[in-house]
């Protein structure tokens, strides 16, 4: 056998603190070892080129890298030796950059450590076999989650590629937080305006089916080939017989049901259609507040609906639907008023959130569009926004920044002088975050066109006094404090993960942060991928975002499924569980602990049990290997002589 | 409810400035069956002189008196002060949660403290263990006209992770307990406000301003009296009334009461009993406009009866003047 090892320099990064000649000289006395070098930049194109020569020159069948990360180019130089004629498997990576000379400054102790680290992966080449990937059919269906303005032009843009797409909407329209906005900023141009027109693409788009008011249940599989049921939830009435005239709504008695669409700012009728533009415009009862539900006699929406739509007995059903790829564009939440208690948050009803202030700003809102207090109608004449209330408060468990609440205070300043030109509103500030295109010269206008004071410090407290509300704060420029009788108070609550986030990460496999976020396969290069291959993010579900920002990697997505689905068949990754059938004694301990359900019982001819490993769905990741009691299941390309090996080679003296 | 023995920590407070807290508080558990016992040769609880200065040396101060307590078998102390039961708890919490300041505390201590008191304020033994019923069976008078502002103070309920009790920026137990006992609690948005009594001395002008507030928001939420349950609290609000009065050009006369003066008249506890002499601006007329429940209950029939006779005796005229209305039309 005959390894060639190329140490890289990476610039300064590995040799500024590794000897990296003496490193390629102790390996060329390492037994096996043919050939060892050291390069500038392996990664470039000359670089390559020089493992490509070595290959054929010295005639080497095993090679080793010593540089970065796996993570970073391990598929780079498995491309490199597999256009030399050899197997990718035979590659072999060092890591003595992450590992070694970014975390070490004594460059003696580090070239021992990058020498013995080269050392262990020579001994695993050396033990490595040729695998090879084995391809399969994927079918070309792309489920979306989500159909607020990331799902959406993710669901649009894939439909126009030809691609048939399931779109799935927890509630009973598309739209999302953006349906629910008054304006937008930095243009001012009206919010349902420009989404309305995507909602009706949606609808009649031939290439998606929506189901609205329906989660997801389970979701099956792998990439190429995933089995999703979907929970439609009872509407209590029969939408393909709706058709959404809303005489129900006018009729219904029960005058007191939470809406959910206007986040509470005022009732709503216990069947009802959320707003005028819904996508599908279909009526749903909610059964908490229905009279039929709650006290057992009604009946008045069954009596009036001119389809006879209403049905009492209504169930959730579960459907299946078969897709090859998913987009998670499942939005985010708020963080609740009542974490405010000194902000007086939902017990002082002139205190309320940002996005219920965009619904007594909207036209189509319960106010239509007239900004009065909750407690008593009347037009506020002071007005005062206090940003960051939750966000950057470690406190509250809420390190980060919620990314768009000082540019929608800025909007819905300048709208407040719109609405009511003797207001006068107020801002309190930690800092103004505006780093987007035309966003700073949009707060500034606030500040300078439209008479917003802007107070940089924080509200300490809110407390009513007779009909008004006084604001106490710092201003931490001039260094006082500051006493604001208000009429009404904003508060621009943080926003959090999606209630269920977690959940359906678990049901997808993928990965979350501390809060609830969904984690990206690297924060710059990858985006909207996830570390399981067929999943892709879009929206806020990955971090709070605004709309271009949210369109922006809805498209990236879709163009990420389109790329994925340009071809017909896909290659597996032959770095899977292996089950060696004469060692297996059936204990299927195996099967109990993959946490990808991809073992299965397979009977051997003369009624022998053995696990038997489904390639395409085995992640790879080997706590099947650690469970099996015999070593029956091994991991190819990480076998348990492979992996002794390398300990051997650092433990020899 | 079973007789129970707590050790009773009054502190410097109470037998000085708050000696009325202290009378007032001592009628109330012995009305409520809650028997208390004053711990032997307690010592200063290291409120704000030492604590402000050194966090092991403050702790120490406490830890001596929670270590005598801690000898006398009782399990819970109970603290009248929100100040000494802040700085006792601190200790406490301090030295249970953390062995190396515990060790350090009681390097300085000639016994050690092994961490088995919970220090409770009357506040919470009250709400807690006693419990509102019991509270309300002992009541044989009534107030009426009585509007109460419950005043928490500053750190009665806060930081929560060391008072532990009752929600942090709106409390309810004091509110509950005067509800308990029948009188009518104004819905207050000042609970928590600094009274600025810890500036007293340097910054007076601010002071008087911060007093001002809470005195103003009390009348403002249609209190004509404010309860507390701390004695610096008390102490700056009672005093410093006039001062407000001369610099904010006002006339405040409202009266300051512990919580446990309002309780005890509720029981017929005689107004000597509970130190009611001892307040500066005086509640004589709240002590005067005491009655029975027995009269309380006369009073509101009699009213009923009036109102309901009134009503009657409209319905009545209403029916003649329709009577005559039909008569004049007849003819």
């Amino acid at each position: 056998m005959r390894v060639g090892v190329f140490i890289c320099h990476c610039g300064s990064n590995i040799a500024g603190t590794v000897d990296v000649a003496r490193a390629a000289a102790e390996l060329r006395k390492v037994p096996g070892v043919a050939f060892a070098t050291n390069y500038m930049y392996t990664c470039s194109e000359p670089g390559q080129d020089e493992i490509k020569q070595a290959i054929k020159r010295e005639n080497l069948d095993r090679i080793v890298v010593a540089a970065c990360s796996p993570r970073m180019h391990e598929l780079t130089f498995r491309r490199t030796i597999e256009k030399a004629g050899l197997n990718r498997y035979f590659l072999e990576m060092a890591n003595i950059r992450e590992h070694i000379s970014w975390v070490g400054l004594d460059k003696e102790a580090n070239t021992i450590k990058a020498i013995e680290t080269i050392k262990m992966a020579v001994a695993k080449a050396m033990q490595n076999k040729p695998l090879y990937s084995s391809s399969f059919k994927i079918n070309k269906r792309v489920l979306v989650i989500g159909g607020g303005v990331a799902g959406m032009q993710a669901a649009l843009d894939c439909g126009d590629g030809g691609l048939e797409v399931v779109l799935v909407e927890k509630s009973p329209s598309v739209g999302g937080m953006m349906a629910r906005l008054d304006k937008t900023f930095p243009t001012i141009d009206c919010s349902i305006c420009i989404l309305g027109p995507k909602m009706v693409d949606v609808a009649q788009h031939d290439k998606i089916k929506l189901y609205a008011y329906s989660e997801i249940e389970d979701i099956k599989g792998y990439v190429g080939n995933y089995e999703v049921k979907i929970r439609k939830k009872a509407t209590y009435v029969d939408w393909t017989k709706c058709t959404g005239c809303g005489l129900c709504m006018e009729k219904c008695p029960s005058k007191n049901s939470y809406d959910y669409f206007n986040f509470g700012v005022a009732p709503t009728k216990a069947i009802n259609i959320p707003f005028p533009q819904a996508i599908p415009k279909k009526a749903k009862i909610d059964p908490d507040f229905c009279r039929q539900f709650t006290k057992g006699k009604c009946g008045v929406c069954a009596k009036i609906c001119p389809t006879g739509a209403i049905n009492y007995e209504m169930q959730d059903e579960i459907v299946t639907e078969e897709v090859g790829a998913i987009v998670v564009a499942s939005g985010y939440g708020l963080i609740d008023m009542d974490k405010f208690p000194e902000y007086g948050g939902g017990r002082y009803p002139d205190v309320i959130t940002g996005i219920q202030y965009e619904r007594l700003l909207n036209a189509s809102g319960p106010t239509e569009g007239h900004i009065v207090r909750p407690s008593d109608h009347t037009e506020p004449k002071t007005v005062v926004f206090v940003s960051c209330a939750g966000s950057r408060d470690k406190s509250l468990g809420i390190p980060y920044c919620s990314n768009f609440c000082c540019m929608y205070i800025a909007k819905q300043a300048i709208l407040t002088k719109d609405h009511i030109p003797d207001s006068q509103s107020y801002v309190f500030y930690m800092d103004i975050r505006s780093p987007g295109k035309g966003y700073d010269e949009f707060t500034r206008r606030a500040q300078e066109d439209y008479g917003a004071k802007y107070v940089r410090g924080r509200v300490s407290r809110i407390y009513p006094k007779g009909k008004k509300l006084v604001v106490l704060g710092a201003d931490t420029l001039l260094g006082t404090q500051v006493e604001v009788e208000a009429d009404l108070v904003v508060l621009a609550t943080a926003v959090t993960a999606a209630p269920g986030a977690a959940q359906l990460a678990e049901k997808l496999h993928i990965s979350y942060d501390t809060f609830g976020f969904y984690v990206e396969s690297h924060p710059k290069l990858r985006p909207v991928e996830t570390n399981t291959s067929g999943v892709f993010l879009a929206g806020a579900a990955q971090g709070p975002k605004d709309i271009p920002a949210s369109v922006g990697q809805g498209s990236a997505a879709a163009a990420k499924v389109l790329a994925l689905f340009s071809k017909d068949m896909l290659e597996s990754d032959p770095a899977v569980a292996k089950v060696n059938e004469n060692a297996c004694v059936g204990c299927l301990k195996c099967k109990l602990t993959c946490p990808f359900g991809a073992i299965q019982e397979k009977e051997l001819r003369g009624g022998k049990i053995v696990a038997s490993v489904i390639e395409t769905v085995c992640a790879g990741c080997g706590v099947c290997t650690s469970t099996c009691p015999c070593g029956a299941i091994q991991l190819s390309h990480f076998t348990d002589n492979q992996l002794l090996a390398e300990v051997n080679a650092i433990c020899q003296k | 409810m079973a007789e129970k023995e707590y050790a009773y920590y009054a502190g410097c407070s109470l037998e000085g400035t708050a000696v009325e807290y202290d009378m007032s508080m001592r009628q109330v558990f012995k009305a409520l069956g809650v028997s208390i016992v004053e711990p032997e040769d307690w010592s200063c609880c290291g409120s704000t002189p030492a604590h402000t200065v050194d966090r092991v040396f403050a702790a120490a101060l406490a830890a001596r008196n929670l270590t005598i307590i801690e000898k006398m078998g009782t399990g819970t102390v109970t603290v009248p002060c929100p100040s000494c039961l802040s700085v006792l708890k601190r200790a406490h919490l301090g030295m249970t949660g953390d062995e190396s300041f515990r060790n350090e505390v009681n390097e300085l201590l000639d016994e050690p403290y092994e961490g088995g008191v919970v220090p409770k304020s009357t506040l919470q033994v009250m709400l807690e263990d006693v419990g509102l019923d019991t509270i309300a069976s002992k009541v044989t008078h009534a107030l009426p006209g009585l509007v109460v502002a419950p005043y928490y103070g500053c750190i009665l309920t806060r930081p929560p992770e060391i008072a532990q009790f009752d929600d942090p920026e709106n409390p309810m137990s004091m509110d509950k307990i005067l509800e308990a006992v029948g009188v009518k609690v104004a819905d207050y948005a000042f609970k928590l406000e600094c009274c600025g009594a810890a500036f007293g001395v340097p910054k007076r002008d601010m002071v008087n301003r911060l007093t001002y507030r809470v005195l103003s928001m009390a009348l403002e939420a249609g209190a004509n009296c404010i309860a507390v349950a701390c004695p610096l609290c008390q102490q700056n609000l009672d005093l410093r009334q006039g001062q407000v009065n001369s610099t904010m050009n006002t006339s405040f006369n409202l009266p300051i009461l512990y919580f446990s003066q309002i309780v005890g008249l509720t029981y017929g506890l005689s107004p000597k009993e509970l130190g009611m002499d001892k307040l500066v601006v005086s509640a004589d007329d709240i002590v005067r406009s005491r009655i029975t429940i027995e009269e309380l209950a006369q009073r509101e029939a009699n009213a009923k009866a009036a109102e309901a006779e009134a009503k009657a005796a409209e319905k009545l005229k209403k029916a003649k003047v329709k009577e005559e209305d039909t008569k004049t039309e007849e003819t």
